[in-house]
């Protein structure tokens, strides 16, 4: 089950961070969501993986570690929300912009009306 | 224990949702309750810092939890001067975002301003590991919503990246909490600090991790080179008080690094000397990137970030030495650069709305040229640290603090020579913005911007109270000036507050001591 659940996350995490490093934004929104899902297995295994115990203290027997569960649980919530205001931020900047790139366009670096001549000479 | 301590929490969210579900129309109405919500935020504030100054750690217990379990809340002089702050600055920029008409180009200005607040007075107040990732969260969706206010294509291109950055930050953080929690067994700060204390020396590996990565979490949030790319693009895009209000944001990450690296990993450990060792190369790097980025740009308000980014590098220069003497110098410098940031955003945000833009070229004269000069000529003396104002005297805290450090030369030699750049960084682009225009007077060769001017002519009529904008602007510009007056006594609280935060003893037994009364 440990090996299990270690290559779990290092595939996640290896395919979020591939994805994060893309230009488009779908890929993006994609790379975080991978990687919420890698920080959530994390975090549960982080109060050791112990199976078919209950997360409450009772005389004597195993437990699972409820602190990590409550914690998921959050961390859960906070990365659902956040996915969902990063995916409507995207869709607002591909519609006012006309494409989905990540990078700042051209008008970010030079001022309008610009002549291009000058702008090689600069950089 | 006081019930006051969880009211900067409270207020702020109770504000933001009164005026999301009761006032949502009534623009006024928002303005009256959020400008008052704010300065009662500082009255407490104000309060707190009484409290805080007798010198004795105050303690919230949430439902009155015993504290391991439980989440506390926690006043020390660091907390409570990190909330003044925030009102402070809150209260002048709100006052220039009314009084310029910038809480009207879009919704919710107001109720987001609330919700900001809370997250970084929560964040400020804390004192459990993951309390302070939820209210790092709370303040990045208020920022978002902040950030792109007002809309437009650059504006949410921008946030966008802001975003994707500041989610990778905040799944670091989760890694870095789940790392220190699977070592140590407690989220609660003070208990955290007690059993890495107890922790044999060879069993540290794990904790050396979880501690590094908790330091890149806070560098992204304080905007530390290599992890400084957001926020240019961010800041220079962003609505100009909200840039200003993000003046503290980036200082909600050096309070972090303060916070854990004296109270959790104190001096003399192994975990300390590796996050020194890192801190101190970005440190310089931050301060040489951001004064060279002055001088590079081309855009105001890239200039203003690139301002900000050196001023974290002269804060995490003092903050690297992790000595009392860093630390009060890097205490007032802290403010000095909050004050100063806020105020160069604010500066830059009225060139632009008179301007029509903010890109350092020919223009026209703007209206009211001299005024806004003399305003932009007395911030660039602060923000480079210049005599007289607090900027300098905060450098020279900086370099006196380092004085005995092995790598002292080179911490000297960066200072003064990014000074010397960011002196003339911040002329020229005065000199253009100012000057050179004047001289040219309305017959000026800059046809395109004069063509463009039609649309983009500043209309001061959409400003409903113009002379409150500059008002706030003066406001923040005579912080500087008190806090270059009143020095002594500052450096006195910060001499206090370095000492209370390098004997962490104090907090320790405040959280875990005491709780008889508890659950």
């Amino acid at each position: 089950m440990e090996l299990l659940l270690s290559s779990a996350i290092g595939m996640l995490t290896a395919a979020g961070t591939y994805l994060i490093l893309r230009k488009r934004s779908f890929a993006v929104v994609l790379g975080t969501t991978m990687l919420s899902y890698a920080i959530n297995l994390f975090l549960f295994s982080t109060g050791r993986l112990v199976v078919n115990a209950p997360p409450v203290l009772h005389d004597g027997g195993v437990y699972t570690d409820p602190l990590p569960q409550a914690l998921v649980l959050t961390a859960i919530v906070i990365s659902f929300g956040m996915t969902a205001v990063v995916l409507m931020m995207a869709l607002g900047a591909f519609l006012e912009g006309g494409d989905d790139r990540v990078d700042m366009p051209r008008g970010d670096r030079v001022p309008p009306n610009h002549p291009p001549a000058a702008e090689d000479k600069g950089a | 224990m006081s019930h006051l301590i969880i009211a900067p929490v409270v207020l702020p969210a109770v504000m933001g949702a009164l005026i999301i579900l009761w006032m949502r129309q009534d623009l006024l109405l928002q303005r009256v309750f959020s400008i008052t919500g704010t300065t009662l935020l500082m009255a407490v504030a104000l309060y707190l810092n009484v409290l805080a100054g007798s010198g004795e750690v105050q303690v919230y217990r949430l439902g009155n939890w015993a504290a391991p379990f439980g989440i506390v809340l926690m006043l020390d002089r660091l907390a409570a001067l990190m909330l003044l702050l925030t009102a402070v600055l809150a209260l002048a920029v709100q006052l220039y975002a009314v009084g310029s008409g910038w809480d009207g180009k879009g919704r919710h200005f107001h109720a987001l301003w609330q919700f900001q607040l809370m997250g970084v007075c929560g964040a400020f107040l804390t004192g459990d590991a993951f309390n302070l990732f939820v209210f790092f969260e709370i303040l990045l969706i208020a920022s978002y919503g902040l950030m792109i206010h007002g809309g437009g294509e650059m504006r949410l291109r921008a946030g966008v990246q802001y975003i994707a950055y500041n989610l990778a930050g905040s799944t670091l953080f989760l890694v870095a909490l789940g790392v220190l929690y699977s070592v140590t067994g407690t989220l609660n700060m003070a208990d955290m600090a007690v059993r890495v204390a107890a922790m044999p020396a060879q069993d540290t590996a794990l904790l050396r991790v979880g501690a590094v990565l908790l330091m890149l979490v806070f560098a992204i949030k304080a905007a530390l080179v290599p992890l400084h790319f957001w926020l240019p693009s961010t800041y220079a895009n962003a609505p100009g008080p909200v840039a200003a209000l993000f003046a503290i944001m980036t200082k909600v990450g050096v309070y972090g690094i303060i916070r854990f690296f004296t109270l959790v990993f104190p001096q003399d450990t192994a975990i300390e000397s590796v996050v020194a060792d890192l801190l101190l190369p970005a440190a310089l790097f931050t301060l040489a990137i951001g004064q060279i980025g002055i001088l590079g740009t081309r855009h105001l308000g890239r200039l203003a970030g690139f301002a900000a980014i050196g001023s974290i590098g002269t804060l995490m220069i003092a903050v690297a030495q992790f000595t009392p003497q860093g630390t009060s110098a890097a205490v007032y410098y802290l403010i000095h650069s909050t004050l100063a940031a806020g105020a160069l955003f604010l500066i830059v945000d009225m060139i632009g709305v008179r301007r029509g833009d903010l890109w350092l070229r020919l223009g026209g004269v703007m209206p009211g040229n001299g005024l806004i000069a003399a305003l932009y000529f007395v911030v660039a003396i602060a923000v480079v640290g210049m005599p007289p104002f607090s900027g300098f005297i905060g450098k020279l805290l900086v370099m006196q603090a380092t004085g005995t450090a092995p790598a002292m030369l080179w911490i000297w030699a960066t200072i003064l020579t990014t000074s010397l750049i960011a002196i003339y960084a911040m002329s020229r682009a005065g000199t253009i913005v100012f000057w050179k225009s004047s001289e040219l007077g309305q017959a000026g060769p800059s046809g395109d911007f004069r063509e463009r001017g039609d649309e983009h002519t500043p209309n001061l009529a959409h400003a409903p109270a113009n002379w409150l904008a500059v008002a706030a602007v003066v406001l923040l510009l005579s912080g500087i000036v008190a806090l270059t007056a009143f020095a002594g006594p500052v450096m006195r609280f910060a001499e206090a507050t370095a000492a209370q935060l390098h004997n962490p003893d104090a907090y320790v037994s405040a959280v875990l001591e005491g709780q008889e009364g508890t659950k």
